[in-house]
């Protein structure tokens, strides 16, 4: 399955996502509250101290925050402009860590996983009538049709860079958006013989 | 019709998770700002979909991603994108779907073009901006004024996207009527 999950077998792989998901939201709460940019320094080795601990691969993921460094340039001039320069630093250094902090929950549970862990907060829905596994059917179909829609553009391009000689149009969207729509007529109506939604939650 | 609707729902969901995988385009005449196609799928869901189902669909997306699908352009995805500054963003996305539906169906005496390109810009931009540019400066500390000139860079390359939504929703219109759920 498409997903950023690293392979792995370390303890926090084996750490149940719930509590994962905890963790790194009480955390992510009281870093709100610090203001000094000291405390960060710590959270910081901790933290990728976390990543050094799933071996050489965890370690590469730290090159996430490469995407993030353009913006946070841009985050402290404004800052340094601005008279408020280590406010700035503290500001910065909390992102790395909170960004860091929930990336390790990612790399390190696998999608399914974490879509168990999150399901029970589906429940509430079943008070109006709607299965709380719509949703995990929802996951289900967008993960089937993610690539299926790729197959239907890349060929829809091809046929056009043949016809023009140009590699790209807004052009192409139309026919992708109603080709897909009629897939996804045909997908309603299996889904409709097989039962419904509402048939695959065995009620 | 529920499970029809479910369908649709995960189909917009997919479109935007493909659209993220369009090499951003750097426009010169801007400034180089990358520019990706993937609020072109929000656009898209809300004036397609409809308010609820459009918000629906920028919801399951956004729940994917949050999952661990590294569905966000430039190949992003995991809990980590909820921690940046541009959560704010993320968070305007669904609602900017709902507005963007709720305005096309509210207009649906107007001609497509028109309605299609208003209900863009105010729930594409406005809305997501109105979440988007608060989200900035709560979370880096800034000013919203400042946050506001750090945002506007993108503003010219969503103004392309609005008007390449309309151009969508018009040709769609034209060759499967049905598929304007947002109107139907």
């Amino acid at each position: 399955m498409i997903s950023i999950y690293l392979q792995g077998n370390s303890w926090l792989h084996k750490t149940p996502a719930s509590l994962k998901l905890l963790a790194v939201a009480v955390a992510s709460l009281v870093l709100f509250m610090v203001k000094s940019a000291w405390v960060f320094l710590p959270c910081l080795a901790v933290v990728i101290g976390l990543y050094a601990s799933l071996g050489r691969t965890g370690l590469r993921q730290l090159k996430l925050l490469r995407g993030l460094t353009f913006f946070l340039g841009i985050l402290l001039l404004l800052h340094w402009v601005s008279g408020t320069f280590w406010e700035g630093v503290t500001v910065i250094l909390r992102l790395i860590v909170l960004v860091l902090a929930a990336n390790l929950v990612s790399v390190t549970t696998r999608m399914d996983d974490m879509l168990e862990a999150v399901m029970p907060l589906f429940k509430p829905l079943e008070w109006f009538g709607v299965s709380a596994r719509r949703p995990a059917l929802g996951v289900a179909l967008v993960l089937r049709f993610a690539p299926y829609m790729m197959q239907v553009f890349s060929r829809l391009r091809e046929a056009y860079q043949a016809r023009t000689g140009a590699k790209n149009s807004w052009k192409l969207l139309p026919p992708l958006a109603i080709q897909c729509l009629r897939m996804s007529d045909n997908v309603a109506d299996a889904l409709r013989a097989r039962g419904g939604s509402e048939g695959l939650s065995g009620r | 019709m529920a499970d029809r609707s479910l369908v649709h729902i995960a189909f917009y969901a997919a479109l935007i998770a493909a659209l993220g995988l369009v090499p951003p385009v750097a426009i010169p005449f801007l400034g180089g700002v990358p520019i990706t196609a993937q609020t072109l799928g929000v656009m898209l869901a809300g004036v397609m979909l409809g308010p609820v189902r459009g918000g629906l669909a920028v919801l399951l997306f956004l729940f994917l991603v949050a999952l661990g699908a590294p569905f966000l352009a430039g190949g992003r995805g995991g809990l980590g994108v909820f921690a940046t500054p541009s959560v704010g963003f993320l968070i305007g996305w669904p609602i900017g779907a709902f507005v963007a539906g709720w305005i096309m169906r509210s207009t649906s005496g107007m001609n497509i073009l028109a309605s299609a390109a208003i209900s863009a810009a105010v729930g594409g931009i406005g809305v997501v901006y109105l979440f988007g540019i608060p989200g900035v400066a709560y979370m880096a500390n800034l000013s919203l004024g400042q946050a506001a000139i750090g945002s506007a860079v993108y503003i010219p390359g969503d103004l392309v996207k609005v008007v390449i939504t309309a151009l969508v929703a018009q040709t769609v219109a034209r060759g499967l009527p049905g598929a304007i759920l947002s109107r139907s």
